[in-house]
């Protein structure tokens, strides 16, 4: 369908305009000015921020740099995250621009991931989308694709190409129609609340007797408090891609449509801002 | 991230095949962390085995902190990396839990990981 193709587009382009300012305990030699850049969603902040890197070194001395990281609002933000999944989870209910501090020196260890190269980004990206074929497929459609494809998918998000990632991506969207969807639906769900990561279990995208599973169903399995009570005010926001999606969605469509190119479905449940 | 492993426990007497690594410094962890799963760890290829393949693991451990632990077991060196694979195939993000692996790629009662000196799938 001609919509839903559009639907994939509109994922893929989506960008959150950003802006990076220097984090004031940093030694510089001249004053900092602020970078601004629209950064893609579904891709990685250190894959996207080399000229943030660039410009802020300008005016620092190469002894004082050490590995950069970012933060918003006193929270290191993850990299091996989707951008899009951190501004929902961190940021959702702020103003634009997002305000992103950058730092130089004291790695937060206990929170972030060292990332010294791309080739850290291209390794925990294949591996997300090789553990999303291992519940959709049981790894047969990624097995089955040659050390070309792996990296036309690689590229395809490095250099932000959708038609050349797409052109790869939909044989891992495939599935056999008498089965109605994927083996298990590849999802993470991120509460802010909670001092765990993220929640993820195997979970089928039509139940046993031949019912669609929606967001809802899944939501009420794997965190009931999300959905509100019957009468109640609503506390959380379901958020992907930055919208919030009927619960009545069938899981299935979400996970061929809304997926990341890692091909989970990143769920960001959020209170609802109370002003 | 830091989470740290210490060197192993006498092993337990009513199951003399599996011990347990002792548990991280982390005081966050709730009793449904603190739940254990078992954990069946191989080498691959020229990466030194471990004589007890078999170990209680703590749901919320991550997979760094495993990492660390077997580095330390099988007195590795520290600055290398160790790979450890699931269904040897793909590599889990070292902030993973144990648990969601367990739940998602267990079978059988346990989850099997494979650990290699040198990337060994993908």
């Amino acid at each position: 369908m001609a919509d839903d193709k559009d639907v994939l587009r509109d994922v893929w382009f989506g960008r959150i305009p950003a802006c990076f300012t220097l984090n004031q305990d940093e030694v510089t030699e001249r004053e900092a000015e602020p970078y601004y850049l629209l950064l893609p969603r579904v891709s990685y902040l250190t894959l996207v921020t080399d000229k943030v890197k660039k410009h802020f070194l300008k005016v620092m001395k190469t002894e004082d740099v050490e590995e950069m990281w970012c933060e918003s609002e006193g929270t290191p933000l993850k990299w091996h995250y989707p951008i899009g999944v951190l501004f929902d989870l961190h940021a959702s209910n702020t103003v634009l621009p997002w305000n992103i501090t950058v730092h130089f020196k004291n790695f937060p260890d206990r929170d972030l991931l060292h990332c010294p190269s791309n080739s850290v980004i291209e390794a925990h990206f294949m591996s997300g989308i090789k553990e999303a074929d291992a519940l959709k497929h049981k790894s047969q459609v990624v097995n089955d694709m040659q050390k070309k494809d792996h990296k036309q998918l690689w590229m395809g998000l490095q250099n932000d190409k959708f038609d050349q990632f797409w052109a790869m991506n939909r044989k891992l969207m495939e599935y056999p129609t008498e089965d109605g969807g994927f083996r298990y639906i590849p999802f993470r769900i991120y509460l802010t609340m909670s001092d765990r990561p993220f929640v993820q279990r195997l979970f089928r995208p039509v139940s046993p007797e031949g019912n669609v599973h929606t967001l809802g169903n899944l939501l009420k399995e794997m965190y009931p408090a999300a959905i509100p009570n019957e009468g109640e005010p609503k506390q959380n926001q379901v958020v992907i891609h930055g919208i919030e999606p009927l619960l009545e969605t069938p899981l299935q469509w979400l996970s061929e449509h809304l997926s990341h190119p890692d091909n989970f479905l990143h769920i960001c449940v959020v209170p609802v801002p109370t002003d | 991230m830091s989470d740290t492993a210490e060197s192993p426990t006498e092993p337990q007497k009513e199951e003399p095949q599996k011990e347990e690594p002792p548990p991280p410094a982390e005081e966050s962890a709730t009793s449904e962390d603190k739940k254990k799963i078992d954990v069946l760890l191989k080498a691959v290829g020229d990466t030194p085995i471990m004589k007890t393949k078999k170990w209680a693991v703590e749901r919320g451990r991550t997979v760094q902190s495993l990492s660390q632990f077997i580095t330390r077991f099988l007195k590795l060196d520290a600055t290398e990396q160790l790979f450890i694979y699931v269904n040897q195939s793909f590599a889990p993000s070292p902030d993973q839990d144990v648990g969601i692996l367990f739940d998602c790629f267990g079978s059988d009662g346990k989850l099997v990981l494979h650990y290699c000196k040198s990337q060994a799938w993908g």
